[in-house]
């Protein structure tokens, strides 16, 4: 009797520990995540704005019906898409070339290791006005292109190059974040696996596309949907680099930048939030197909 | 043959290194030349001063704007390393009802981009009066999906045992968190510290939300501000962009060492 109560006050002792130890998540996802969605989701299919709540009224799925007919949402989607599928393979590309090569015998290779990951640890705000003056009509990368004959565009402000610069730029900056990442996955294949290949008189082709890639087929995956939620957010570039406007002619307006200028600057909330669910939605679905492609994932 | 690509080897790996610290050295001497040689690509070692960063530092806000950020940083990082560290732990060790309720939702809202409750969130703290303060920029990112996730994966690995004989020797569960499991941590928690204090130093679109006067600014808002004004002066705001870039750049060569090993131990991947 004496040891079942006992056991049973340990157990509600563990249990409220448990509890005390989740707790500062607990409040924090409901105040600041779970009821600001619930109320996001309300608010999607409203008239709302901030500035005069009580004018606020039921308009069903208005919201979400004038998505698919305003152009610049269309355009901001069309950018958006056109940005990740351009940033997602390229920088999973460098990342894993990256990561082989301070994963092998190279003279200095926390030096490299170092040198490869220090633009992922730079702010965006920082690299953006540094881009700004690199790319600049008469800035360095223009002059050492005029070394070559090569008339550079205005990069930045041309309605063509805009957004493949703010690509580049992406790329530059986050490619250290994925090679990290393949790097540690690198480390953590087994050498016998290697050394058998050896034996078996495998090149060094087929032990990449033998064991390497199979092997790494779950970090790959887990990069892939970074990235792929990472791209779809982007906004800090478009941002400075367009001074807010989306400029020039919408050539850099993305999803979430459309969001905040509707959402803060013509307080248009309640669209503003339809457009956030429709890229959560997004994210969600390409998330999803990932993970049918590659079946054994993760988590 | 083999040499040749050797060689042709060395050249991509340097090469490559020259394409991610070139632009912070060009940005660096820019920052050091006098405004009346910035229209020249020539440098005159004799003339780099630092009087663009007095400049910035003295003429404009951008001390303010550094100890914004820093305060911010410092509150939210400590926030998230104790509270992520607790929340995984009890996710990784801790049995009680729920749990796996609870480990699921930190798996799901991960998913969630944060731009979805932009609206709300800042319509809540504009009730609050927490619009333009420490605690609207503070409080509602003290805790991390992404982090606590970190934290369990690490907590899986460390062994069992320690935490027994630690048990039998009449130490609570805090006691044991605390004095035994932290310390062995390390890894992982140093890898924490490097992506909670570069991602809230970083963060640009939360506190333009939430500022909305210059001396609440933190540095991103203020040198994308001092851009917007005075982008003629290139040196001064490569000025704001290195000082801006400087501490977590410090931070990290810091921590590095740690840095592989805490993301192979934790799994995430």
């Amino acid at each position: 009797m004496g040891t079942k109560m006992a056991m049973r006050k340990r157990y509600l002792y563990e249990a409220l520990t448990g509890y005390a130890f989740m707790l500062p998540f607990i409040a924090s996802i409901s105040i600041f995540l779970i009821g600001p969605l619930i109320y996001a989701f309300i608010i999607s299919f409203k008239e709302f704005s901030f500035l005069n709540p009580g004018a606020s009224r039921w308009i069903g799925f208005e919201n979400y019906i004038k998505l698919f007919s305003d152009p610049t949402f269309k355009r901001a989607l069309l950018n958006t898409t056109l940005y990740s599928l351009g940033v997602v393979p390229t920088q999973l590309i460098i990342a894993l070339i990256l990561a082989l090569i301070v994963n092998s015998d190279i003279k200095g290779k926390t030096f490299f290791r170092v040198a490869y990951y220090i633009p992922t640890v730079t702010s965006t705000v920082a690299v953006s006005v540094i881009f700004l003056y690199l790319f600049k009509a008469d800035g360095l990368v223009n002059a050492l292109l005029a070394k070559f004959g090569i008339q550079g565009p205005t990069w930045f402000y041309d309605v063509r190059f805009a957004l493949p610069s703010i690509m580049m730029m992406a790329i530059w900056s986050s490619v250290g974040n994925y090679m990290v990442i393949f790097l540690a996955g690198l480390q953590d294949i087994p050498s016998e696996l290697y050394e058998a290949a050896e034996v078996d008189g495998a090149n060094k082709f087929q032990r990449f596309f033998k064991i390497t890639l199979p092997m790494l087929r779950p970090i790959v995956f887990f990069n892939l949907v970074m990235s792929l939620i990472g791209t779809f957010q982007v906004f800090d570039q478009a941002y400075v680099v367009s001074r807010g406007t989306g400029g020039p002619l919408d050539a850099t307006m993305t999803v979430v930048l459309y969001i905040y200028r509707t959402g803060f600057r013509d307080f248009n909330m309640g669209y503003a939030s339809a457009m956030a669910f429709v890229l959560f939605v997004i994210i969600l679905i390409l998330t999803l197909i990932q993970r049918r492609l590659f079946k054994e994932e993760t988590y | 043959m083999q040499k040749m690509l050797r060689f042709l080897f060395y050249i991509v790996v340097v090469g490559y290194a020259g394409i991610t610290l070139g632009p912070f050295i060009w940005s660096i001497i820019t920052s050091l030349k006098p405004t009346s040689e910035l229209n020249t690509f020539a440098v005159n070692i004799k003339h780099l001063t630092l009087d663009n960063y007095k400049m910035i530092i003295t003429k404009f806000p951008f001390l303010r704007w550094f100890i914004n950020s820093a305060i911010v940083a410092a509150i939210v990082t400590f926030g998230n390393m104790l509270f992520n560290s607790m929340a995984g732990y009890a996710l990784a060790r801790i049995n009680f009802p729920g749990k796996n309720f609870l480990f699921l939702l930190v798996l799901a809202l991960m998913m969630i981009p944060g731009q979805v409750v932009m609206v709300p969130t800042y319509i809540l703290l504009s009730k609050l009066g927490w619009v333009n303060t420490y605690m609207g920029l503070t409080i509602p990112f003290l805790t991390s999906n992404f982090g606590i996730f970190l934290m369990r994966q690490f907590f899986l690995t460390i062994p069992r045992e320690l935490e027994e004989a630690a048990t039998i020797d009449g130490m609570s569960r805090f006691g044991i968190f605390f004095k035994i499991v932290l310390p062995l941590a390390k890894p992982a928690l140093a890898t924490q510290f490097i992506f909670m204090f570069t991602g809230n130093w970083n963060s640009f679109l939360w506190p333009s939300l939430l500022t909305s006067t210059s001396d609440m600014y933190t540095l991103p808002v203020g040198l994308n501000s001092f851009y917007g004004q005075y982008y003629q002066f290139w040196n001064q705001v490569m000025a704001g962009a290195i000082l801006l870039t400087l501490p977590t750049i410090v931070i990290f060569l810091i921590f590095q060492r740690y840095f592989v090993r805490g993301i192979a131990t934790t799994g995430l991947k």
